[in-house]
């Protein structure tokens, strides 16, 4: 495939129809938009789903209808629509039904503003609506890696009938850059014998979350959690560079993490023993990688677009063995290299 | 010699096989389950069970799903139209329905009853009204009519502080994307025999493509309306129909053959 010059929404939109997305159901909302756009021209071309609905609210709901029957769907927003949407996020992940779902974060609370952010790591991470559980989330931090994960998300969602977040900052959605797409996947031709495809010739299959009875719930709640372990153990993922002799680490994901990691190279230059550590699923936080590096490096320096979310995830892979700093900016602020750099020279200087 | 008399016995009642054969857990004297079974009898005498979808609302009917013999899905609260929507999107072939009450249709679900109609979707919405939230223990709903006592209208509802109860059959008729809207009562035998018409009326419409339908069922709580079965029949037909008058209220062209050929 050849590489062309693509912006991040427009990028992860043809991904996801490269990847065999059936159906889209969506709201506009800045800075996620274009995704939208380009999907309510590819789609109905395809002789795909396309529904342009009303409300987060209800998009979220039109994408858990069509996951019940087993086939690829998807939704973007951005942070206050994804606020929206948790109601659904709750119902998709006890029903045990695969989506995947887009979220370009913008800063914030409240109706923020529409410039780049991290504010949201534990609406994903943590709190994806009421119950107890985690989603899978990825956090891309090029046009390339966005157009890569999008096939990945795909594949965890239907590997594990969970529900995958794709996320981005307004950055990244907005800017233009250089990507290769994977070619065209072919649809699926068979449904999942747990879909909703009509009891024919079979006893009725039944899509819900109710469980009135608490032993019979806690036995939902353990079946979801077994699956979440195995997600745990097994699909952390992270990239590093120049850590082997590294003496601090920064660590940052996403756009943060590209920001910071021409900062840690300037930071080389220098003489310093720095090295970069991204995340690639936020969860499952890669904490084996991290805790690992712990054994020799001796303090880590945590960057992000928000007042300091991951790095209380940074901390728990730590277990208080090293020094955990923090750098960030909030309001959709996006840090240059410099600040960043001063960041590290600040900790490093503290390095026995 | 005795000669055999054989007396052929012929089946006049029997469970549609559209209806599970289970106990429900509706109150003595709740017409829930007749609606179940009307519409159960629908899709028998249409052969389409087989391929058919339902999506229970959450209030009385959030078990309907293990009393329907199809498929079936559980929506959050109110948002069975945007599930139903998302399932007929990508199974346009199979014939999908939702089954709401007034709290869920007509309080916090309806954006998404009125959004599914102004996109013409292809879906049958059965709305059963019967003036109170059941499952929560007999609160006010939309459709509570003035006056009528609640756990959160005591003394009556006021129209002074909570307005007036909602007509959903007369909001959902003034879409454009409505292909069949109607309201029918489960009071009486006759009526519970022109509700299935309607409803039978409303699927045909989903077969034939024609856009959203729904039949609005005006429906008895004798649990929370705090009276005998009989006395909760009666109040339909003399507290309810006056302010929720039967009938259809928009039948589009292309839906009135399909009444005419039964």
């Amino acid at each position: 495939m050849p590489v062309e010059l693509m912006k991040g929404n427009t990028a992860l939109a043809e991904a996801a129809v490269r990847a065999g997305v059936e159906a889209f159901f969506g709201y506009p909302i800045t800075p996620q938009t274009e995704l939208l756009e380009h999907m309510s021209k590819r789609m109905p071309e395809l002789g795909r789903a396309f529904v342009q609905a009303e409300s987060e609210v209800a998009s979220i709901n039109m994408v858990y209808g069509a996951a019940c029957t087993g086939t690829r769907v998807m939704t973007s927003s951005s942070s206050p629509g994804i606020s929206l949407m948790q109601e659904g996020f709750s119902y998709i992940a006890c029903s045990e039904v695969p989506c995947v779902v887009v979220d370009v974060m913008r800063g914030g609370p409240g109706l923020g503003n529409i410039q780049p952010s991290q504010s949201d790591y534990f609406q994903v991470t943590r709190s994806a609506g009421h119950g107890d559980y985690h989603a899978i989330v990825l956090a891309p931090s090029s046009v390339q890696e966005a157009v890569d994960l999008m096939g990945d998300a795909f594949d965890l969602a239907d590997q594990y009938r969970h529900l995958v977040f794709v996320v981005a900052d307004g950055l990244l959605g907005q800017m233009m850059e250089p990507a290769e797409l994977p070619p065209m996947q072919p649809l699926r031709t068979e449904r999942p014998d747990w879909a909703l495809t009509g009891a024919n010739g079979r006893d009725p299959n039944i899509i819900t979350s109710l469980e009135l009875s608490a032993p019979a719930l806690e036995a939902v709640n353990d079946r979801l959690q077994a699956k979440l372990k195995v997600i745990r153990e097994t699909e952390q993922r992270s990239t590093e560079n120049m850590t082997k002799d590294a003496r601090l680490v920064v660590v940052g994901y996403g756009t943060a993490g590209r920001i910071a990691e021409t900062a840690v190279k300037q930071a080389r230059r220098e003489g310093m023993q720095v090295g970069l550590f991204r995340p690639i699923t936020l969860w499952p936080f890669p904490e084996q990688r991290l805790s690992a590096l712990t054994d020799h490096v001796e303090a880590l320096l945590v960057v992000e677009m928000n007042a300091g979310q991951m790095v209380e995830d940074v901390k728990l892979a730590a277990g208080g063995q090293i020094p955990v700093e923090f750098y960030g900016r909030t309001g959709g602020v996006v840090p240059v290299p410099e600040e960043i750099y001063d960041a590290i020279v600040e900790s490093y200087e503290k390095l026995a | 010699m005795t000669s055999a008399v054989m007396v052929e016995e012929k089946v006049v009642y029997e469970r549609p096989e559209s209806l599970a054969d289970v106990a429900t857990h509706y109150c003595p004297g709740c017409t829930h389950g007749i609606a179940h079974r009307i519409v159960a009898e629908v899709l028998d005498e249409l052969g389409v069970r087989d391929r058919t979808i339902g999506v229970s609302p959450v209030g009385c009917a959030v078990l309907a799903y293990k009393y329907f013999n199809t498929d079936g899905a559980e929506a959050a609260h109110g948002r069975a139209p945007a599930m139903a929507t998302g399932i007929k999107r990508v199974m346009p072939d199979h014939v999908v329905f939702t089954y709401q009450g007034d709290g869920d249709l007509a309080a916090i679900g309806i954006a998404e009853i009125i959004h599914a109609a102004t996109r013409g979707e292809n879906i049958t919405t059965i709305f059963v009204n019967n003036a109170i939230y059941g499952m929560t223990g007999g609160q006010m709903a939309p459709t509570t009519l003035i006056g009528q006592e609640t756990t959160s209208s005591p003394g009556g509802r006021s129209q002074t502080l909570t307005g007036f109860p909602v007509r959903m059959a007369e909001l959902m008729a003034g879409i454009t994307g409505s292909a069949y809207i109607a309201r029918r009562s489960l009071h009486n035998v006759k009526e519970i025999n022109t509700a299935k018409r309607a409803i039978k009326t409303a699927f045909l419409a989903q077969l034939n493509g024609l856009g959203f339908s729904m039949v609005e069922l005006l429906s008895t709580c004798p649990t929370n309306w705090k009276v005998s079965p009989a006395e909760a029949l009666a109040w339909v037909e003399s507290d309810m129909v006056p302010y929720y008058p039967l009938g259809d209220y928009k039948v589009a062209e292309e839906v009135k053959p399909l009444m005419k050929r039964r």
